[in-house]
């Protein structure tokens, strides 16, 4: 498949047609959420896409100003509903550092499991939606069927499917529950060959690959000029990720790899090199889990000894870690108070999604929905 | 390289354009009419390279007192930070946009003028970017009053109850 612009169809004798504006959204199911795009179009082909966002904006930054410190981690949760975990931890460490508080080692390695476990469940989501996307309505019943199991545990532990509010400043909400590195072995040792099945149905079914191989394809210095992250920019083949090139908690202690797109099935940088990573990232985050459970210490404090009442000191912070979907950042002035001054979260989908109007434009409406699949957005942390 | 040498670097290309060269700080903070020339070199220079804007923050320094942008670059060839602070008056002030420097700007400069009302002269796209376009006010400003309502909405204010 190629991309068409306006000369070359003229070259073609294509009859030259009015453009058309058409609205998708904000309610449509292939947009992942409220998400307006209004796109104008030759045909079939995009000329010009222009995403409208917002209809999901709660004011998390001005609700920030107004809550202390700890209040703030249940309205992470709900910034990116997918990757709650993940959302919880980074914000936390980002407290902590600016308050230099040192946390117990065995909270490390719990809130570490925890990402990684949630990391597997937001790519099961998004691998499953982008099948979906691409026209397979099956594969998405096979990863949520193994979601599931994941949203089982993390129930075990802390009783929330969803929004868990489990990784506090300075430790985490409950202790692991008995016989918790038990379940989650059973978990990954039944999950690793469902990876095997997931290839075989979606990966490189012929119809995804051509629905995916070839279309959208990102340069690695667009995707760094625009601050593409996580499998983003990894699929355009660019060795990134902030777990290894700006380590934080403990993640330098595992032995994991990082995947990057190599264009097996077209080019480096199109869909199906960014759907690819994620399925690769999961076999790594279960590498990871496996020596976090190995290494875990069987004993010890979940609470490090953090002031009742929480005030960082005057200073400012950014602070940036891997969500699954990239870079997520928190920056925050401190004047002090035990509420933030100013927080601003730097959301990653807020930032791929920026990137749909520089790779979707020439191509047809329905690879533009595979493209934004590949893009795996949550409309929650895009308007906050 | 490390942040002194940065600051120092910066400094002695762009003597007028730096406010303060503290080296405490781990900021450098400029004057808005030099910035798109500092831009270009923080991105273009080969022992700079800033190549990557992480993070693009508005902030208001009380009512009455000025806004600010804070840009957060990072090199990935050479793997240093800077943090670069413009500060401008509260009414009428302008910060020329980086967004033909880095693309992420774009929309985060947008965001930062739906939130908090400062202009980016020269920005290809100038509009509000999470709030309909006709909202009133920058709600993330200190003094910012919520309005009793909103196309005929209103807004709950009696909060007995909620905290």
């Amino acid at each position: 498949m190629t991309t068409f612009d306006q000369a070359q169809l003229k070259n073609f004798g294509v009859v030259e047609a009015e453009e058309m504006t058409i609205h998708m959204g904000p309610q449509h199911p292939s947009t992942h959420g409220v998400l307006r795009l209004k796109i104008r179009t030759d045909g079939e082909i995009v000329s010009h896409i222009e995403p409208h966002i917002g209809y999901l904006h709660r004011c998390f930054e001005k609700h920030c100003e107004n809550l202390t410190y700890e209040q703030v981690i249940p309205y992470t949760d709900r910034c990116d509903y997918l990757a709650s975990m993940n959302n919880n931890h980074i914000y936390a460490l980002a407290v902590e550092k600016l308050m230099g508080i040192e946390i117990p080692e065995r909270v490390e390695y719990i809130r570490v499991i925890m990402a990684e476990l949630q990391r597997i469940a937001s790519h099961l989501m998004a691998v499953g939606a982008h099948g979906l996307d691409a026209g397979g309505i099956t594969p998405i019943t096979y990863t949520f069927r193994d979601r599931e199991r994941i949203l089982d545990l993390f129930e075990y532990t802390c009783g929330a499917r969803l929004l868990y509010n489990y990784i506090w400043i300075g430790g985490v909400s409950h202790d692991l529950p008995p016989n918790f590195v038990q379940y989650a072995r059973e978990f990954l040792d039944y999950f690793e060959p469902k990876i095997t099945e997931y290839n075989r149905l979606l990966t490189y079914n012929k119809i995804f690959i051509e629905r995916t191989a070839d279309i959208g394809v990102l340069t690695p210095e667009v995707a760094i000029n625009y601050g593409g992250s996580g499998p983003v920019l990894r699929g355009s083949g660019i060795q990134w990720d902030l777990r290894r090139n700006d380590a934080y908690s403990i993640y330098d202690r595992f032995d994991f790899e990082i995947p990057i797109g190599r264009g097996e099935m077209g080019t480096v940088g199109d869909s199906w090199d960014r759907y690819f990573v994620r399925v690769r990232e999961m076999e790594e985050s279960v590498k990871i889990i496996r020596q976090a459970l190995e290494q875990l210490p069987k004993e010890g404090d979940v609470h490090a000894a953090v002031p009742k009442k929480i005030r960082p000191p005057e200073g400012s912070i950014y602070f940036r870690g891997e969500n699954p979907r990239g870079e997520l950042g928190y920056y925050i002035i401190s004047d002090g108070s035990p509420k933030p001054y100013r927080l601003k979260m730097r959301s990653p989908a807020f930032v791929n999604l920026s990137l749909i109007s520089e790779i979707a434009t020439g191509w047809m409406i329905a690879d533009m929905i595979a493209i934004l699949g590949s893009l795996d957005i949550v409309l929650g942390e895009i308007d906050r | 390289m490390e942040f002194s040498e940065v600051i120092r670097h910066v400094g002695s290309t762009f003597p007028e354009a730096v406010v303060s060269q503290d080296e405490g700080t781990h900021y450098l903070q400029i004057v808005p009419e030099q910035w798109r020339d500092v831009a270009l070199h923080l991105r273009d220079d080969s022992k700079l390279r800033f190549d990557a804007l992480m993070c693009l923050t508005g902030f208001d320094k009380g009512p009455g007192q000025s806004l600010g942008v804070i840009y957060s670059l990072h090199s990935m060839e050479h793997d240093h930070k800077l943090e670069v602070r413009i500060e401008v008056a509260r009414d009428g002030g302008a910060v020329p946009s980086a967004a033909h420097v880095w693309r992420t700007a774009d929309w985060h400069e947008r965001e930062a003028y739906d939130m908090f009302g400062i202009t980016f002269t020269d920005h290809p796209d100038h509009r509000r970017m999470l709030l309909p376009d006709d909202w009133i006010g920058h709600p993330l400003r200190k003094d910012y009053e919520t309005p009793d309502d909103y196309r005929g909405i209103p807004v709950p204010k009696d909060k007995r109850g909620w905290e």
